[in-house]
């Protein structure tokens, strides 16, 4: 006794054709990955999986907020980071569900898409025995003159897929729909694909440019304060230009909303060849053909000059950031490190550099507290600085924010805070020690994006392809009649006329199909008829 | 032009609110077969929207009435009034659509651009837009003028929510606005959020419905006793929502498009982005659902429910709780 045998309800030729398991097991889950169920659970997971990327802080997005999410949830925040929610759209379970959706996707298309490939050169089905049993029917008595020809001919005038069988004409058409679907889920692959090359063979960087020739930027990665090239680009591959800012116009309401922002800039090669200004603008990018600028934001740079103890000076040119203020209140920090080196000795000493923190304020109050400007253009400028000597920390090799203080230096008492200090453009402040600060006045800056997509023309084609196939797929209906000529039969109350008997069938929703059917009807009936006015009338 | 266009849409929203009684006033004398009696009376919101003169010929020809017609009972007589209300409804509906645009039209004048620029402008034109389609679905489908009470109650929730929580002043467009963009951009979300504002009535309305017919009679199932069937509502649910999921994909594919000029990236999962993206993923789930016979439609038109809910969060949850490119809502 077999197991086999144990089983009386399999039929008994079932069992020598019995699979291999594993080949089962695989078959089996293909057609559950491919099965519309698991499509739409696919769908509404992937709906579900991007909501934590709008809720959380995502490092693509906003790579700060993610820090302060760390900060201010220090017990969640690296168990949220263990499973990717800050980084949702690259994490492992997002890409999972994407990527099955999408092999469901291409295992249910390339069937339909044989499958439609062949409908579109086979001919329309025979006509079923009862066309009376079709959601349409309808027998009109015609002349004996109407045949299958003439028939055909009708229908096909209406652009109908037409075949004539003996008496029968079958008739098919609304193609598009499928062929519309078909396109729409194939274009949703080319978007895929478009967007893998654009992460793998695209790279962009962010830059502060400051105003000036002396601060011009080269398109190299050492240049970027942070760059990110694809898998597939090298430092090298980076297309050499470099850019000056030459002027930077922003406009401004009364209210201090902004109404327009605008660069001028100078664009040549490393060599200085090619040389040429350009505009750009918010919406209105500048556009090399190897890489696109795009205009982020803007701010001042004030311009300080420290004059140590022994008499050196130096001047620094420091970009301070805003804050995400409407009237630009900015922070930064400028540090000299190679402040009050001994002229005697040509030693410098780490526990006397110097550095100044604070806010800068392109319109400040006119009264305390200097804490938050006023208007964002620059009508009463001011640094509220605080002057701090010691050891900035710099020396110690561990890379810190160029924006802001080594804050472990102060609170370890490397670094004290000296005094503090409004300053407007041109006045000078005296430290205890003798040495001075001048406000000397502002630059301006503008942050920088600068980016090659190459899948986003791919992209961008297959979202037209895709519109159009929606279209189709959505308002294309694809439809079935036939029409049965039966020749005249001389016992019949209509004497020697042949009967026409038509069906149709809908094969997708079509709240129409009946109007459009009478009318199909009608066209066959009044076919070459001149007196069709007459004919009416007699009905 | 401002303050006229802020009267203009206080008094839209009475006269949504008068609309909204009447309605409710036909709803509570009708009875469904007075309703479903009458199929094809043409142009009667024209008549309706016009002045009385036509409401009187339309009301001849009651089309496909059984032949013997019940003696003047007093049923049939609150069921005159009752379409006697339900046209005084649909006559305000045309009136306050026509302030509710003539408060758009005189805020765009006042701001000299697209009415579009902040939250408030935003609601305003989804609500019109909303509105507009309804009339036009009322126009071909007159026997679906009941959920005019569904339509106008959220017409009166949303344009007050707007008036006393989202407004603000008349002010040019920021400069990143500042691009033919946002005309194509904003014009297709502001209609395809339109539409779906709308679907939302015939798919509650069919969920209702559906129950009903299927024997239910408790709490909400029994507000749905005097609704139009349920097949005709799914219908349309599936109408209108096939007819604003292209216009959502090609605001969103513009989006995307301008995202690349303003930002540098066409894709970049904002808040907003990611929640278009979630809703476009809900409503190509409906029409899936909707085109496999072995889903339920009643399960599939959940999902159009739920569709519009994600729709309603990236309008007033992603203003509200996140930050992000799109914060041009002025509602700090």
């Amino acid at each position: 006794m077999t197991t086999v045998e144990d089983r009386p309800a399999s039929p008994p030729a079932e069992a020598p054709r019995r699979p291999n398991p594993l080949l089962a097991l695989l078959r089996n889950s293909w057609r559950q990955l491919t099965s519309m169920r698991t499509a739409l659970i696919l769908l509404f997971l992937l709906a579900v999986a991007a909501i934590p990327g709008s809720v959380l802080p995502q490092r693509g997005v906003n790579p700060e907020n993610v820090d302060r999410y760390f900060v201010e949830h220090p017990e969640l925040a690296p168990q949220l980071d263990r499973i990717g929610a800050f980084e949702v759209f690259g994490s492992v379970w997002f890409s999972a569900i994407y990527l099955l959706l999408f092999t469901s996707l291409v295992g249910c298309i390339l069937p339909r898409m044989r499958d439609h490939l062949r409908a579109l050169r086979a001919r329309p089905p025979a006509a079923p025995k009862r066309l009376d049993r079709l959601p349409q029917h309808t027998v009109l008595e015609a002349p004996a003159a109407a045949d299958p020809a003439a028939i055909a001919a009708v229908l096909r005038r209406r652009r109908w897929r037409v075949q004539v069988r003996g008496n029968e004409v079958s008739a098919e058409k609304g193609y598009l729909k499928e062929t519309g679907n078909l396109l729409f889920h194939t274009s949703l692959v080319a978007v895929l694909i478009g967007v893998a090359l654009g992460s793998w063979y695209g790279w962009h960087g962010n830059k502060l440019l400051v105003a000036g020739a002396e601060n011009a930027f080269c398109n190299t990665r050492q240049q970027y304060a942070e760059a990110k090239l694809g898998p597939r680009v090298d430092s090298a591959d980076l297309p050499p230009f470099c850019l000056t800012l030459d002027g930077f116009d922003a406009r401004f309401l009364p209210s201090g909303q902004p109404a327009s922002y605008r660069a001028t800039v100078t664009v040549d090669r490393p060599d200085g060849s090619d040389r040429r200004t350009a505009d750009f603008a918010v919406n209105s990018p500048l556009r090399l053909g190897s890489a696109n600028v795009y205009l982020l934001g803007h701010g001042y740079a004030p311009i300080l000059k420290y004059t140590d103890r022994y008499g050196r000076s130096q001047t620094s040119t420091v970009p301070f950031l805003t804050s995400g203020d409407a009237n630009l209140t900015s922070e930064g920090v400028a540090a000299f490190p190679d402040a009050n080196v001994d002229p005697v000795t040509g030693r410098r000493d780490a526990n006397q550099q110097v550095a100044f923190e604070g806010l800068y304020l392109p319109t400040a109050p006119d009264t305390a507290p200097f804490v938050s400007s006023r208007f964002p253009e620059e009508r009463n400028p001011a640094v509220v600085l605080a002057a701090y000597r010691g050891n900035l920390g710099l020396d110690a090799g561990i890379p810190g924010s160029v924006y802001q203080l080594d804050q472990r230096q102060v609170t370890s008492g490397k670094l004290t805070q000296v005094g503090d200090k409004k300053l407007a453009p041109g006045e000078t402040w005296t430290l205890d020690d003798g040495s001075k600060l001048e406000f000397l006045g502002t630059k301006r800056y503008i942050t920088l994006s600068v980016r090659h997509d190459p899948g986003e023309k791919l992209m961008l084609g297959a979202c037209v392809v895709l519109l159009v196939g929606l279209m189709g797929s959505l308002f294309g209906r694809r439809r079935r009649v036939w029409f049965r000529v039966t020749p005249p039969d001389s016992g019949s109350p209509t004497g020697g006329s042949s009967l026409v008997s038509a069906g149709g069938l809908p094969r997708t929703d079509h709240p129409g199909f009946a109007e459009e059917f009478a009318q199909l009807v009608a066209a066959v009936r009044d076919d070459g008829r001149p007196d069709r006015r007459a004919r009416e009338g007699v009905e | 032009m401002s303050a006229v266009s802020d009267q203009l849409v206080t008094f839209a929203i009475l006269v949504y609110l008068i609309a909204m009684i009447s309605h409710a006033v036909e709803y509570a004398l009708g009875n469904v077969r007075a309703v479903s009696a009458r199929v094809a009376p043409a142009r009667e919101l024209v008549g309706a929207g016009v002045g009385g003169a036509g409401v009187d010929k339309v009301d001849g020809p009651v089309a496909d009435a059984p032949a013997g017609t019940p003696p003047p009972t007093r049923r049939s007589r609150s069921a005159g009034r009752a379409r006697l209300a339900g046209r005084i409804a649909a006559g305000l509906t045309v009136l306050a659509a026509a302030l509710h645009l003539g408060a758009l039209v005189t805020r765009g004048i006042a701001a000299d651009r697209m009415p579009w620029g902040n939250m408030y402008e935003f609601v305003l034109t989804v609500t019109w837009i909303g509105t507009a389609a309804w009339l036009v679905v009322l126009w071909k489908r007159p026997a679906l003028r009941r959920l005019g009470l569904f339509l106008t109650l959220v017409m009166v929730l949303l344009l007050a929510f707007a008036e006393l929580k989202l407004y603000v002043p008349v002010v040019p467009l920021m400069p990143a606005l500042q691009s033919y963009w946002f005309i194509i951009h904003v014009s297709t979300i502001v209609f395809s959020s339109g539409i779906f504002l709308l679907g939302v009535v015939p798919a509650v309305s069919f969920l209702l419905r559906n129950g009903y017919e299927q024997g239910r009679r408790s709490f909400p199932y029994t507000l749905a006793r005097r609704l139009p069937g349920a097949a005709d509502l799914e219908r349309l649910t599936f109408a209108l929502h096939a007819f604003a999921f292209p216009i959502f994909t090609f605001a969103v594919i513009a989006g995307a498009i301008w995202a690349e000029a303003a930002w540098g990236r066409a894709w970049g999962w904002d808040p907003k982005e990611t929640w278009a993206f979630i809703s476009w993923v809900v409503y190509a789930g409906y029409l899936h659902a909707r085109a496999t016979p072995s889903v339920k439609r009643n399960v599939a038109t959940w999902i159009a429910v739920l569709g519009f809910l994600t729709v309603l969060m990236n309008l007033f949850g992603v203003n509200f709780f996140f930050t992000g490119l799109h914060s041009y809502a002025g509602v700090e």
